[in-house]
Order: structure tokens, then sequence, then C-alpha cells
């Protein structure tokens, strides 16, 4: 392999792996939500990603979880190499970007900062969301394809992975739908239920009425979280380098300010 | 006043709106300036294009400017105007009561100033509510939980000294207590706008109105359940209201959902001035409809009677408001014929 294609091969597989990192309050990937400013390989083969959040006061904890995300896809590469991840603009940037530097893990840097935490808890909080978020997204495509409630509550993970139709969207929601199911329950069977309670409880099929409205009230308050993060993101400045007296949101707004150069090629 | 398309005369109460100063001349740090740019980049993103404003108008306008969006180009009968302090982030505070005090006083009829207190400053706290209320006559407070004290990142409605100053409140008649509980900003682990202390609160203290500003969102479900439990928990829409030109599908779905669990008669319009400005959140809101599925999904409609309430009537309730009178009032004030 030449040099530069062994570069864009290993460009590739960072931008994968980066890919994989969601945001566990809006269950979408940072890559998609323009989170990572800038990820990319020097010539010894290391790897720098800088990662900015919509706001300075974006919650902290939400900020570790995404590095901590990071960290361990980059540690999974293949050619296993040095690495920074640094934190722009962020109320606690100092903090997290010095305890990064001093190799301490996200747990101990949030543990010197908040004396109550369970990082543990957040993440199965939000896995949970995820799940129901995905659940609905599904369910409701099912019911779309004109599949009686009956069927819904009932159908095989066998069933389930032999559907065909529904759009692409539909077809992606399955995908995610089934990747949170393997998640949850790595052993499940092709006679196992596919819509379930996070607990793993089998809903009736008169209940299914009512799961549907608490699932909707999931996803309205993670879409109110995305909608505004995105919008955020959007007009928070864009530039590593913008510094006080540089251009302001109006400029970019306005857009005054040229595009930033593209991030490294997505494969 | 917002006058119908159909020619209707609407009382508007508008139940949350700000006179702050996020100059950068009273910034006292790098927290109060990527403060009132968080708030920019609300107003930036969920505005129409021909609503938005320069960012150093935005940071710091005039009292002019404020009448002016809000009761001659703006539909605003009345707006309460609510204090946030900040004194960690503004070397004077971002909207303090003095400065809201300064500009009711210019617009007698217009205004109702309600005040702030942070129970975590004690005894400080209970003596400074004796001095709004002596001073200003307060109705209402605005409580900011997740506000920074010294080492302190953000306090609970049921706090043991947080319940002092609320006593108090109840002995004062200062019975309206608004909460911001909000998009998350700031917290740690624990999540100060988190809403479940309201929950204690409003059971604790049942003479006192509980608004829970911005609903709760993104806990709109947490607060969906207290709501229907707690007769005096009301919930103020801005910052869900703007979503109106973005996302209204979004809107509606949210709407429904209050409408639902709250009631029509515990919803408070609020524009979040300068965030946004009432004129075209009133104008969207009146032609509004709920989609039928969501209708029909829920069992609910925003009907043009709702959508008085909303506007007007609950808030004309909580702070003792003769309509009638206050029309009267405002017809026979020198302001009422600048704001022809």
């Amino acid at each position: 392999m030449s040099v530069v294609s062994l570069k864009e091969s290993r460009q590739g597989e960072l931008w994968r792996q980066l890919e994989r990192v969601n945001d566990p309050e809006l269950d979408e990937p940072v890559t998609e939500m323009g989170f990572i400013e800038r990820a990319e390989i020097g010539a010894a083969g290391h790897v720098e990603v800088d990662f900015r959040l919509p706001t300075y006061w974006c919650s902290p904890n939400f900020a570790f979880l995404m590095l901590e995300d990071i960290r361990k896809a980059l540690e999974a590469l293949s050619w296993r190499p040095r690495f920074r991840i640094t934190l722009h603009d962020h109320m606690f940037a100092d903090e997290v970007n010095a305890g990064i530097a001093a190799g301490s893990s996200f747990a101990d840097i949030f543990d010197a900062l908040s004396d109550t935490c369970d990082l543990e808890a957040i993440r199965e909080t939000f896995r949970v969301k995820a799940f129901k978020r995905r659940q609905e997204a599904v369910i409701l495509d099912l019911k779309q394809l004109g599949i009686a409630d009956g069927e819904i509550v009932r159908m095989s993970l066998a069933a389930f992975d032999t559907l065909v139709g529904g759009s692409d969207a539909a077809r992606r929601n399955r995908a995610r739908y089934r990747e949170a199911l393997m998640q949850r329950w790595p052993g499940l069977g092709p006679l196992d239920a596919v819509i379930v309670m996070e607990d793993g409880r089998r809903i009736d099929v008169d209940a299914l009425g009512a799961r549907l409205a608490d699932l909707r009230s999931v996803r309205i308050n993670m879409e109110f979280n995305g909608a505004l993060c995105r919008g955020l993101k959007d007009t928070r400045y864009k530039e590593l380098s913008v510094v006080d007296g540089e251009p302001t949101l109006v400029d970019f707004i306005a857009g005054r300010v040229p595009p930033r150069p593209e991030h490294s090629p997505r494969s | 006043m917002y006058i119908t398309p159909e020619g209707k005369e609407i009382f508007v109460i508008d139940g949350h709106t700000h006179f702050w100063d996020g100059s950068p001349e009273n910034q006292r740090n790098i927290h109060g300036k990527q403060f009132v740019e968080c708030f920019y980049a609300y107003h930036t993103n969920l505005s129409p294009k021909d609503q938005l404003w320069e960012k150093s108008k935005f940071e710091k306008y005039s009292a002019d400017d404020l009448y002016h969006d809000l009761f001659i180009d703006g539909p605003d009968d009345v707006a309460i105007i609510q204090s946030t302090y900040l004194k960690d982030f503004y070397r004077n505070g971002f909207n303090t009561i003095e400065r809201n005090a300064e500009v009711a006083k210019r617009y007698p009829e217009r205004f109702i100033v309600n005040g702030s207190f942070d129970p975590r400053d004690g005894e400080k706290a209970l003596e400074y509510i004796h001095f709004m209320k002596e001073t200003y006559d307060i109705k209402g407070v605005k409580m900011y939980t997740a506000e920074w004290n010294g080492a302190s990142k953000g306090w609970k409605l049921n706090d043991p000294q947080a319940y002092k100053c609320f006593e108090l409140c109840e002995k004062l008649g200062i019975k309206n207590i608004h909460v911001h509980k909000g998009p998350t900003i700031i917290p740690l682990s624990k999540d100060s706008f988190d809403v479940h202390d309201v929950d204690y609160a409003a059971t604790d203290f049942q003479n006192l109105n509980w608004i829970i500003e911005h609903c709760g969102l993104p806990r709109l479900d947490d607060f969906c359940w207290i709501a229907v439990q707690e007769t005096n928990v009301y919930g103020g829409l801005a910052v869900a209201l703007p979503f109106i030109h973005s996302r209204p599908r979004y809107f509606a779905e949210v709407i429904a959902e209050l409408l639902f669990w709250c009631g029509p008669d515990k919803i408070l319009f609020g524009s979040d001035y300068a965030i946004w400005t009432p004129r075209w959140l009133v104008e969207k809101f009146w032609a509004f409809e709920l989609p039928e599925d969501i209708k029909k999904e829920r069992g609910v409609d925003l009907t043009p009677d709702i959508k008085e309430k909303i506007l007007g009537l609950n808030a004309a309730r909580l702070y003792d408001i003769d309509i009638a009178a206050k029309k009267k009032a405002l017809a026979g004030s020198p302001f009422g014929i600048a704001a022809e």
C-alpha cells in the first residue's frame, strides 16, 4: 500500500469509528451533529480530534460520555495510534482537557467536579430513552405498512428480520432498533418478541396505545433537544481560530464568513 | 391588544419578558459573554429571518425598544417583567429589579415587575424579600435554580432554606412563583433544571402558584405528570412557542400534550422578550390549528376560546387583573395614544 492510500484508508477508518459515537441525549451520531470539528491523522500516524458542543453550557456529563466514547473509538483503531482529544469552548474545557492530558479517566475528572455522580446510571437512562425512541419509529412504520396491533406485539425477531417494504428511512429505523435490541439482549433468539418493554416484558395488545403515548413523550423531549442542539450548533461560530473581535454570529447568519474547509473524507 | 382577522379584541398578557443588559461593558467574565451569546443563538435559531436583531442591539436594548416591541408594534396589553440577577456573570446584574422598576415607572399601567431572590443567601434573602415587597409591592418572583452562587452551581425548590423564603412569600402575599425549568445548561451530574422539586414545593405550598417557565422542556413528560396532580402548577410557553415557526408540527405535539395533561386553564403565553418579540408569536399562535391526526390522537383542540385563555385570561386570574378596568385605564393613559 502506498503512503497516500494508507493515509486515506486510515482516515476512512477513523471517520467510521467516530460515526459510531452517539450523543446520548439525542441518540444521533456526533459526526452527524457536527460536533467533531476536526479529525486528523499526523505524519507519524497520531490522531488529533477537536470536539465542540452547541453551547458553552451543554451539560458536562453528556460531554464526558461522548468524550469517553470517542476515546474508546480511538483506542480501537487498527494502527493503535497515540491520540489527543480536545474539547473546545466549553465551561469545563480546561478541567476536562487537563484531565485527558494527565491520563485520568473521565470518571475521575467527573468526580473531581461533582460530588454525586453515577456515570453508568446516566448511560442507562439514555440507553432506555434511545431504545424507546427507536421503538416508536418502528411501531409507527409497522402500522404504516398495515400490520395489525396484535401482530405487532407478537412479532418475533425472525419475522422482523424478514420484513420487506417501507421507505429507506423505515429500513434505517428497523436497523437502528435492532441494534438497540441486541445491545439490550445479546442472546435474543429468532422466536423472541421484538416489540417489548425496556425491561423485556411483553406488551398487551390493548396497552399498545398507551405505550405509544409514552414513547411519544420521550420523543418530544429528545426532539426538543435535537432541534435546539442542531440550531444552536448551526448558529455558533464555526472556526477554531475565531477570537474576540473576529466575526460574530451575525456574520455567520448573514453568510459573511467563508465556509470552513471540508472534514477529512467520509468513506 | 391583539385584533384577530375576524375583528375580535384579545387581551394579551405577556407572562415572560426581560429588560436585560448583557453588553460587554457589563460582562464580568467569560460566562457573562457566553450566557448572552447562548440567548442570542436561541434568538437566531428560532426567529423568522425578518425578525433577527443585530447582536449589539440584542446585548443591550433601550427602554424605548422594549416599550415599542411589546406594546406599539407588539400586541401586549400588560407584560410581566422578570428579574434575573446573575451577579456572578454581570457587574450590575443581568436584569435586576431596580432596572426593571425604573422602566416600569415610566409606563405604570403596562408592567408587572417581579422580583427574584437566592435562598442560598439565608437571612439576607429573607430581608431582601421584605425589601422588594415594601419597595416595589411585588406579586411574584422569578426563580433560577441553576444560578451560580460562589461554589454552588444550583439549588432545589425544596431545599430547607428555600422553604423559609416561600413561607415568607406566602405570608406577604407574593403568590406567583415563576420557575425557570428549561433547556439544560450548566448542571453537572445533578440536573438543576430537573422538575421534580416542583412536585414537593407545590404540594407543600398550596396557596402559591407555581408557573413553570418553558414547561420543563426537555422534561415535558415529567412536568405534565406533576402538573396533572398539582392544581397550583402552571406551564409558561416561552421557548416552546417559537417552534410554531420553524417546526409547527412539533409545536402542535407539545401544545397537545399540555392541553391533554394540564388543560387550557393552566397554560400561559410568554414571549421571553428580547429573545423573541411578541407580535409574530401571537399572530402565528392565533392562526395556528392543530393537525387533525394530533387532535384525534390526544382528543384535544386549540379553539379560539382556548387561545384567548392562554394569551391573557389565565394570567389575569393569577395576577388579579380586572380586564375591563385595565382596558379603561390603558385607554386613558397618555401612552395609549402613543400606541395608536
